[in-house]
């Protein structure tokens, strides 16, 4: 069965819990790729102290169904989870959770990777960090647009 | 024509306002005119949206590009380029 999970939340979550409930009584899956994005503590040459996350109330949720049907136009996935944090963050916290099953390991690498590349280019968050100069919103950086252009 | 506005991010605190309702003149017929045409109100809004910064554009919350044509009740979203992730 094919199925996608798509979460914007305050809440923390848990990389086992989450894994164990998408690989459940699903014994076709012989792969299970996971990111996990993390704060930093430092971005551009500056500290960061913390950062808060905003969205798009509902074009976020359509533009990450749109990502997962190009992923799955691209390779044969089973299930797929995009867990996307928002609201007030600090370093060391959990971020993003991109999580893709598959019979193969080269498919569920790639869609992995497809799903965060497209997600960083795409779907509407923005960050807000707070750091030793005061906050300031983060620019949106050259090498992510490279990272998703080398998928066309 | 009606149009929902929406503004996000740092255009949202530029603006000091996430949104609001218009009725868009008849010659205002793309994005970009409505960017044109957001921008004659003057300050806050000829700084925010000038027409030298990067700024992405959704309707009816669909990444759309500058020459794409305004439909009546739209939601017109601006805002920054991404930084998710």
């Amino acid at each position: 069965m094919q199925k996608d999970f798509i979460h914007i939340q305050k809440a923390d979550f848990d990389l086992t819990t989450e894994v164990k409930a998408l690989r459940k009584d699903d014994p076709r899956v012989g792969a299970v790729v996971t990111f996990l994005g993390t704060v930093r503590d430092m971005n551009d040459g500056s500290q960061v102290r913390g950062m808060t996350l905003e969205h798009y109330p509902g074009m976020t949720e359509k533009s990450l169904e749109e990502i997962i049907t190009q992923a799955r136009g691209r390779w044969d996935l089973y299930k797929t989870l995009v867990i996307h944090r928002v609201g007030p963050l600090l370093p060391e916290d959990q971020i993003v959770l991109v999580a893709v099953t598959s019979a193969h390991r080269g498919e569920a690498f790639a869609a992995c990777e497809f799903i965060m590349d497209y997600l960083k280019t795409a779907a509407p968050f923005w960050k807000k960090e707070e750091t030793p100069q005061g906050s300031k919103w983060v620019d949106a950086r050259v090498t992510d647009d490279t990272a998703m252009a080398r998928w066309n | 024509m009606k149009l929902e506005l929406r503004f996000f991010a740092s255009l949202r605190e530029g603006l000091g306002l996430s949104g609001e309702s218009i009725a868009a003149p008849p010659e205002v017929k793309t994005i970009a005119d409505l960017r044109g045409h957001l921008v004659q109100r003057g300050n806050p809004w000829a700084e925010v949206l000038a027409s030298g910064k990067v700024i992405r554009c959704a309707l009816n919350q669909e990444m759309v590009s500058d020459s794409t044509a305004l439909v009546e009740g739209a939601e017109v979203a601006f805002f920054p380029p991404v930084t998710g992730g």
